[in-house]
């Protein structure tokens, strides 16, 4: 929903969430939560460190892959951001730790991106689509800690995607690689209605938005 | 409207040109100040698909900004912006069959209500057990829909569980739900059953751990949480 001049008036309804104090963080239709609530679509997932790894792959190819112990041997990075969740909360300054993708992209020797797009994928299946450069330039980690703790398994542990510029279904928890794609394709909630993109300043919550 | 329990209320909403849903959707509310301020949550719709109007329903987080309004608030014949039906996944629909295990946690038995309606209807004789976890009495919604659902329906079982307090002639179940009551009220794994979880995130948490102990495979198991602040689905 955009914000309009068409919006009838709610008889009665004041309001008491506006943001003012951080207004110009909060994108249209959020609201600010000091919980971190926690959304998934099946059970969470508990996969032991051992088991655990992490690739890039490009169709049927493995370009490259981590165990849980040579993944911390990777230079790890601090975030700090904003994450707003399409159920429109938004929490601010998040604290993030993990590995960027720049990183891992000099690791595996890669110069450059075999494509423009990749999908994240998890286990428990779930998918989600992503342009590679909204992954470059340290705008996101695979995330292994957070608030320097451990990532906690109903968030996502013992790693998840961080793209905090846009919606959160996004940063697909319990990520396990990225596949390098030829063309943009629908990961799972983007083939059950919700927006290929999803940049939260443009409120691309669903699809046709 | 209509009060459903302690903090919860059904809203009733006549919208122009809808068309049915999935059982288990939601839709997005949106409220306008007169200053131009908004707010929007997403709310469960508990009517059946192919009812002609949409019955949402509404729990008040006492600190809330947009359900203190639905609940205490709005009347008969106020006007809502609505945008939906919404989500494709916490969905069922015939085809895929069941047995179906439902389990609801509070105000998580919404959309699950509109998946019973829409058996009632569609898919009568499917094995069917819900399981509702709630604080008090006070706090069971759609009581009175449950057990009329399950009077004329041999093939539906409903299962209780009180987790605050319970009155002394109670005869379901005092406790969170665990793995030991799952196996009680579940189907046996032979039959491939079906199962939604919905209601708070500790709840859904651990119910849907307790399913996969007791032998479910992730694939049928569907979650739906709602957030610590209760509105977020």
């Amino acid at each position: 929903m955009s914000v309009d001049d068409t919006s009838p008036v709610s008889r009665g309804f004041v309001g008491r969430g506006r943001a003012t104090a951080h207004a110009e963080r909060i994108p249209p239709g959020q609201h600010v939560t000091g919980d971190f609530p926690v959304l998934s679509a099946g059970p969470t997932p508990h996969t032991s460190l051992e088991q655990w790894s992490f690739a890039l792959r490009h169709g049927t190819e493995r370009i490259a892959e981590w165990s849980w112990s040579q993944f911390q041997t990777l230079k790890q990075t601090r975030l700090t951001a904003d994450i707003h969740c399409v159920t429109k909360w938004s929490k601010l300054d998040t604290r993030w730790e993990g590995v960027t993708i720049d990183t891992l992209f000099e690791a595996a020797g890669l110069v450059a991106s075999p494509t423009s797009y990749v999908m994240a994928y998890a286990d428990g299946g779930y998918t989600t689509n992503l342009p590679v450069a909204d992954l470059m330039n340290s705008r996101a980690l695979i995330a292994t800690k957070f608030d320097h703790s451990p990532l906690a398994p109903a968030h996502g542990g013992p790693a998840r995607l961080v793209v905090p510029h846009l919606y959160f279904w996004k940063s697909a928890k319990w990520v396990r690689g990225l596949t390098f794609i030829a063309e943009d394709k629908p990961g799972f909630w983007e083939s059950l209605g919700y927006h290929m993109y999803g940049d939260p300043w443009k409120e691309q919550r669903y699809s046709g938005d | 409207m209509r009060d459903e329990a302690a903090h919860a209320r059904s809203l009733v909403l006549q919208v122009e040109g809808w068309q049915p849903h999935e059982a288990g959707q939601h839709v997005d509310v949106r409220l306008t100040a007169a200053d131009g301020y908004q707010a929007q949550r997403s709310y469960s719709i508990s009517s059946a698909p192919l009812a002609s109007h949409a019955e949402l329903l509404v729990d008040c987080v006492p600190d809330g900004e947009v359900s203190p309004y639905l609940t205490r608030e709005a009347r008969v014949g106020d006007r809502f912006e609505l945008r939906g039906p919404i989500g494709g996944y916490f969905v069922w629909k015939p085809e895929y069959g069941g047995p179906l295990l439902l389990i609801a946690g509070g105000a998580g038995i919404a959309p699950l209500a509109s998946i019973l309606a829409h058996r009632a209807v569609a898919a009568r004789c499917l094995p069917t057990q819900v399981l509702y976890s709630a604080r008090t009495t006070q706090d069971i919604i759609f009581k009175e829909r449950l057990e009329a659902w399950r009077r004329d329906d041999p093939a539906l079982a409903v299962s209780f569980t009180l987790t605050r307090s319970a009155p002394a002639d109670w005869t379901g179940y005092r406790r969170r739900i665990d793995a030991a009551m799952l196996r009680e009220v579940s189907f046996e794994m032979s039959d491939m059953p079906l199962a939604y979880v919905c209601g708070p995130t500790t709840m859904v948490e651990a119910a849907a751990d307790a399913l996969v102990r007791v032998g479910y495979p992730a694939v049928r198991i569907r979650t739906e949480r709602f957030g610590p602040s209760g509105e977020s689905i």
